[in-house]
Order: C-alpha cells, then sequence, then structure tokens
C-alpha cells in the first residue's frame, strides 16, 4: 500500500502536499517525514490536501498535530484541505476541527 | 465470549503479524464481511473500519512493547441482533478505566499529544466497546447493533492465518 505525497509550490508563499492514500500505522512514518523534511527546507505556510485519503486513523491525526506543532514553532501554520464527510468525521469526533483551520478546496485555503 | 446471552456464531477468524502493514488486510476483511453479511448503512462500516484499525494498532504496539513474536488474532462473530469484532493480542495488557487525559482541544498544550486518541475513537465509533485485559493480554470487543443482511452469502466460517515475509 503506497501513500502518494505530491508537494505542488505554485501557490506562493503556501506549499501544498496533496496526500493520496490510506493514512494509518503502516504509512503515517512517511507523511511524517515528508513535512519535516518541507519544515526543514524552510516552507512556513503548509498546506495539507487530504482530498485524495480514502481512510485516516488517530496516528495520521497524531502527525498532523504534530505537523502542525512543528510549523508554529517556526512561525508558520498548518492548515488542511478537505470535503469529504468520512474524513471530517474524524477531525469532528476528536475536537481537532477547532485546533486546525479546514477548507473545502486548495484555492479557499491558499487565498484564506 | 461475549457478554451476550444471544447466541453468536463465528464467521471469521483471522490471525496476522503483529506489524503495521497487515492492518490495511483486516480492515478490508473485516469491512467486507460486515458489508455482505449485515444491514448496515455504509458509514456505519467506515466506524467499524476504523475502531478495528485503531484496535490492531494498539495490539500491534502491544506486542512490540513485549517483545512478542506472537500474530495477533482477529475473529468476528454475528447473531440476530449483532455483529462483534474481537481483537486479541498477547501484551501486557492496560487499565482502560486509568487512560491519561488530553488538555482540552482549546489549550494550547494540546498540540504536544499526539497519541492517546485511539480508544476515544474506539468508544465513540462503534454501538458497545469493551476492553478485557490482563497482564497475559488483552482483548478488544466492537459491537455494531442490526439485523443480518437479507441475502447473507454461505455462513462457513472462514479462517485465515497470514504469515510474514
Amino acid at each position: 500500500m503506497e501513500l502518494g505525497l505530491e508537494v505542488d509550490e505554485s501557490h506562493p508563499p503556501f506549499t501544498v502536499l496533496a496526500v493520496k492514500g490510506e493514512v494509518d500505522v503502516y504509512t503515517a512514518p512517511r507523511l511524517r517525514e515528508k513535512l519535516v523534511e518541507l519544515v526543514s527546507h524552510g516552507s512556513q505556510h503548509l498546506v495539507i490536501d487530504l482530498e485524495g485519503v480514502d481512510f485516516l486513523d488517530s496516528t495520521g491525526l497524531g502527525v498532523l498535530v504534530g505537523g502542525l506543532k512543528r510549523l508554529r514553532s517556526h512561525d508558520g501554520d498548518l492548515s488542511l484541505v478537505c470535503s469529504q464527510h468520512r474524513i471530517l468525521k474524524v477531525f469532528e469526533i476528536t475536537g481537532l476541527t477547532k485546533v486546525f483551520s479546514i477548507y473545502d478546496s486548495v484555492e479557499a485555503a491558499v487565498t484564506s | 465470549m461475549s457478554g451476550a446471552t444471544e447466541s453468536m456464531d463465528l464467521v471469521l477468524e483471522l490471525e496476522i503479524p503483529a506489524r503495521p502493514e497487515f492492518i490495511a488486510v483486516v480492515r478490508l476483511v473485516v469491512s467486507a464481511a460486515a458489508l455482505a453479511r449485515r444491514n448496515l448503512p455504509e458509514q456505519r462500516i467506515d466506524d467499524l473500519k476504523l475502531a478495528v484499525s485503531e484496535a490492531c494498532t494498539n495490539a500491534i504496539e502491544a506486542h512490540g512493547a513485549a517483545a512478542t513474536e506472537d500474530h495477533v488474532r482477529i475473529r468476528v462473530y454475528e447473531g440476530p441482533e449483532r455483529f462483534e469484532v474481537c481483537v486479541e493480542d498477547r501484551g501486557a495488557g492496560f487499565d482502560p478505566d486509568a487512560l491519561p487525559a488530553h488538555p482540552p482541544v482549546t489549550d494550547p498544550e494540546r498540540l504536544n499529544f499526539e497519541r492517546g486518541l485511539g480508544i476515544p475513537l474506539i468508544r465513540t465509533l462503534v454501538d458497545d466497546a469493551e476492553f478485557w485485559s490482563s497482564p497475559q493480554g488483552t482483548s478488544v470487543h466492537l459491537i455494531l447493533y442490526g439485523e443480518p443482511a437479507e441475502d447473507i452469502p454461505p455462513d462457513d466460517a472462514v479462517g485465515l492465518r497470514v504469515e510474514g515475509t
């Protein structure tokens, strides 16, 4: 099972990371590595596009929380793009909708 | 195994090596069984899939912490009124009623906690969740109420043991 991670730098100052596939305890470490790599290469305003994600569990949530913390400690921010009910539900149940800015399209996130 | 009085049939038994790459298989097989055998909306199947994933993640971490090579066992039972998934590990056990709470999400300190969401999620996602834990291991029972599907596949129990490479 491969996790798709595509970086799009065409909306400066935002870096858009499109995630595709299932984010669980097996694949989440790759997402974490990618976030660390982007921040260490200077990305400060990160938009994570979850529209291609079919499944996200608490391990994935943990990586996103860790990413937000990392960005904030670099005076940056991390926002999410998600309009799928089944993925949004995981954020709602855990109260993390109050922690993340969640947009329903990349366009909305990069014009915020 | 469960405390219910209703008679339950074993419909599926899976054993997987305690490694993260095998959880996707369990999600697939268990959700396919629920979809085929129960009259449940798709959204409830998604909820079960997530709960199963969380329970398997915890089981695999428990085996890692206990350094055991044993497989994790997943069994699926059903009765006229419910569908039950049991995830059993041979880790060191824990007290399900003594889990540390997170700071509220409005507290900046919340960002220091990347873990510990699995069991609260499980409790929210299924109709009933039971945690039986001892120093010899833990079994997590995930229960969804509801009727069997009208056209159920043949009910020969399926047993699968997945071996790692």
